[in-house]
């Protein structure tokens, strides 16, 4: 079918033949070689001095050394990588306009003749956009969180707090693709209906969908942090408020949930850089264009949306399209790593305060 | 003292301030009353939105579990469908003609007649007659009972999610399409039963005939790896961190590292993945095995903080014995602090693999929602994974790919729950209180 190849060929694979049997042959050996030597050496440390246990737990040791750091190189490569892309791009994009720009249009032309916007990377509205929604979701989940987290902690009955709980852990549970397309098939409908028999005209993306989603999302981040906060203060302050003869409710809102407010706003920022760095629900849910605008029922953008747009699909590394995601990234990176540590060390600042 | 002669003083006083403690008394306890109000509309608002969310998903989903199927007599014409090229059959035509049986009135002759008829068959039906026919050549010439998926509208009207009464010109089947499917209904064709599709094929551009298997063995993949990886890296870190680390600047820079590291937004793990294993490293895209990878980086903190907790609730006294007794200091966490703490660390390992099947976004960016309609055989194969065909099936315009999408999410959510359920068991079988 094929014909018969030229002697060349044949002659060549015979060689290939000969030579990979050979090769066979001299791996056989070498193993041989190698084991016998290693046998040797084996055989002849052996002895009543030799101490076994410490080179292998210098070995073992070695190699948890290495895990522990692996999270360390874990840091230092999305530090890398997002700054290694982004210098890339501030060199065909100046910062300031990056950083002050009010016009985000990140289409380029791909061929040289094509008709197209020029292209514009001005970052503002786009953070603006993840700022709407950010609000509109801590709008929705700091208030419920609490009120959720007050009520559990002092008035519940013991078998309710037992049941609930569980149960708001599974909002957190939930994947965020899950949500997103909540928000798409349940909550961004309704609220378009609910806005057109008041006789409000509504983006079918919304900010509000999206946003409201990610705040149920949140609400059991925030119980459950503000519920910790509560529970840590210590016994002697809320006893002491009783006995003054203040009633629970007025213990909870003078005593305790001021003496627990450091601890709840490390929680609340926790659950702000949550929002800002939230993924799918607003990839599914927001907007791609970016508007100046802070009007929740506007469709807004958001930055993680810009990061995936630019990315799916083709990606080449030399364009500022796809450049500027990695800038959005070190933004987002940058932000959330500000508020995280903040946070953290208001909520840990705080706990020793009591302990 | 003081108390008493002011109480001397005057009598009335005190009286008015029980008085007055006594008025107020109600207020305060209205006040308390609303407190707790809003608390309980809080809880029953998060309640009910998590039912609306269930509840919209089953609705929407369970139509999806079953499929319009079509029972039809074929005829295997030996004149359409060589012996030698079984591939190159025209399989349509045979279906085409069997299904004409049902509608004398139609010309089957006329492509235009033909063509409506076939419409009520999905255009995957002609491979399922083609297979059955490639597996056994003998059927050549006999006429052979098939069953196969009707087309995505006639499955929507079958379901009831095509209302026969919303008017014809904003229906997407007209009335004779709706008649010829009757026709076929009072004949006994059609049936639907359970939709074994949505898990046995890959994804296709027809609803009908799309599945999850590529999407379950892709994350299969992806999360295989992310535990060969992760766990292994998370143990020894925990260990190293826990037991063996000297309380130096070191260990502190690692150990606020590793607590920033589990709030870094999952989307720059995503774009880390993209530069470092896609860029630089030239790996595979759209790959299980860069996804796993990247799903374990993502892991790593949640399994390194779940076993520090598991490894500090053994109690020192256990350590204490064991190097009373000689042990050296790795022989006592590897002998015995660490079977101990096993069933608190596979239990965060499980949860911590729970929120990787349901990650996406860092999967987006390396490229697993590409269109692909096989399973993939190896990790280095493109592949997609659950949520993100999710992702990908609720972009898609077609109305079948709404109840998919809710199905797909039912499916994704029925593992987590398996492997939440898992984790719980573990805890509460082999939890110790010391």
């Amino acid at each position: 079918m094929f014909g018969t190849p030229e002697p060349w060929k044949i002659e060549a694979a015979e060689r290939l033949v000969r030579y990979s049997r050979i090769a066979d042959w001299l791996l056989v050996a070498l193993v041989a070689i190698a084991a016998t030597i290693l046998l040797w050496l084996a055989r002849r440390s052996v002895s009543e001095q030799f101490r076994a246990r410490q080179g292998t737990e210098r070995i073992v040791l070695g190699l948890m050394v290495f895990c522990a750091s692996a999270a360390i190189f874990v840091t230092i490569g999305i530090v890398f990588a997002l700054t290694f892309e982004t210098i890339k791009f501030f060199q065909i994009v100046p910062v300031t306009e990056f950083l002050f720009g009010t016009s985000w249009e990140p289409q380029i032309p791909i061929r040289e003749d094509q008709v197209a916007a020029e292209g514009a990377f001005g970052a503002i509205p786009v953070f603006l956009g993840t700022i709407v929604i950010s609000a509109v979701a801590l709008f929705v989940a700091v208030p419920v969180g609490l009120m959720t987290a007050i009520y559990l902690n002092e008035f519940a009955p013991h078998r309710v707090r037992k049941a609930v709980k569980p149960v708001l852990e599974i909002l957190a549970g939930v994947p965020t693709v899950v949500y997103g397309f909540f928000a798409v098939l349940t909550v961004a409908p309704a609220i378009r209906q609910f806005a057109a028999s008041i006789g409000v005209d509504v983006a079918p993306n919304t900010a509000l969908a999206a946003g409201g989603v990610m705040g149920i999302m949140l609400i059991p981040f925030i119980s459950s942090f503000a519920d910790d906060a509560l529970s840590a203060v210590p016994r002697s302050l809320r006893d002491g408020a009783l006995a003054l003869g203040a009633t629970r409710g007025e213990m909870m809102l003078n005593v305790l949930f001021p003496a627990a407010i450091p601890g709840i706003v490390g929680g609340v920022l926790l659950a702000v850089s949550r929002a800002i760095g939230e993924t799918m629900i607003v990839v599914m849910a927001a907007g791609l264009i970016a508007k100046m605008t802070i009007n929740p029922l506007d469709s807004v953008t958001a930055v993680t949306v810009q990061i995936v747009t630019l990315l799916i699909g083709d990606t080449s590394f030399d364009n500022p399209k796809t450049l500027s995601a990695f800038a959005l990234g070190m933004m987002l990176f940058l932000a959330t790593l500000i508020i995280n540590v903040f946070a953290l060390r208001i909520v840990r600042k705080y706990r020793e305060i009591y302990d | 003292m003081t108390d008493i002669t002011s109480e001397k003083a005057g009598p009335g006083r005190s009286r008015s301030t029980t008085e007055l403690v006594r008025q107020g008394l109600a207020r305060r306890n209205r006040k308390q009353k609303l407190l707790q109000g809003f608390g309980i509309a809080a809880i029953l608002f998060a309640l009910s939105m998590l039912l609306v969310l269930v509840g919209s998903l089953l609705s929407t989903g369970y139509p999806a579990f079953t499929q319009t199927h079509l029972r039809l007599e074929v005829f295997v014409d030996p004149d359409k469908v060589d012996p030698d090229k079984l591939k190159r059959g025209k399989y349509e035509e045979m279906l085409a003609a069997s299904l004409g049986a049902y509608f004398p009135d139609v010309d089957m002759s006329s492509r235009t007649a033909s063509r409506e008829v076939t419409q009520l068959l999905s255009s995957g039906a002609e491979f399922n007659l083609r297979d059955r026919v490639m597996a056994d050549a003998s059927l050549i010439g006999k006429t052979i009972t098939i069953k196969v998926p009707a087309s995505d509208n006639f499955d929507q009207l079958n379901k009831g999610l095509i209302k026969r009464d919303t008017p014809e010109e904003n229906r997407r089947l007209d009335d004779a399409e709706i008649a010829r499917f009757d026709t076929l209904d009072a004949a006994g064709v059609i049936s639907t039963p359970l939709n074994t599709t949505l898990i046995t094929s890959a994804d296709s551009r027809f609803p009908e005939l799309a599945g999850l298997k590529g999407a379950l063995v892709g994350s299969f993949w992806a999360l295989l790896v992310c535990f060969v990886v992760s766990f292994p890296l998370g143990i020894g870190a925990a260990i190293y961190l826990e037991e063996f680390a000297p309380k130096n600047r070191l260990s502190d820079i690692i150990e606020i590292n590793i607590n920033n590291l589990a709030a870094v937004p999952s989307v720059v793990f995503g774009l880390l993945a993209l530069a470092v294993f896609l860029n630089w490293f030239g790996m595979p895209r759209s790959a299980p095995i860069v996804g796993g990878l990247t799903l374990a980086l993502m892991t790593l903190p949640t399994i390194i903080i779940a076993t520090r907790a598991a490894l500090k609730a053994v109690p020192p006294s256990i350590r204490e014995a064991a190097l009373g007794v000689g042990a050296s200091k790795q022989q006592v966490v590897f002998h015995h602090v660490l079977p101990l703490a096993m069933p608190g660390i596979l239990t965060g390992t499980i949860i911590g693999l729970a929120q990787a099947l349901g990650e996406t976004a860092p999967l987006l960016l390396i490229g697993m929602n590409a269109f692909i309609t096989s399973a993939p055989t190896t990790p280095f194969d493109s592949a997609t994974a659950l949520p993100t065909q999710i992702f990908i099936w609720a972009d898609s315009p077609e109305r079948g790919f709404v109840s998919r999408t809710s199905a797909a999410i039912l499916v994704l959510l029925t593992f987590l729950i398996m492997m939440n359920a898992t984790a719980i068991y573990l805890r509460s079988k082999f939890e110790r209180k010391w």
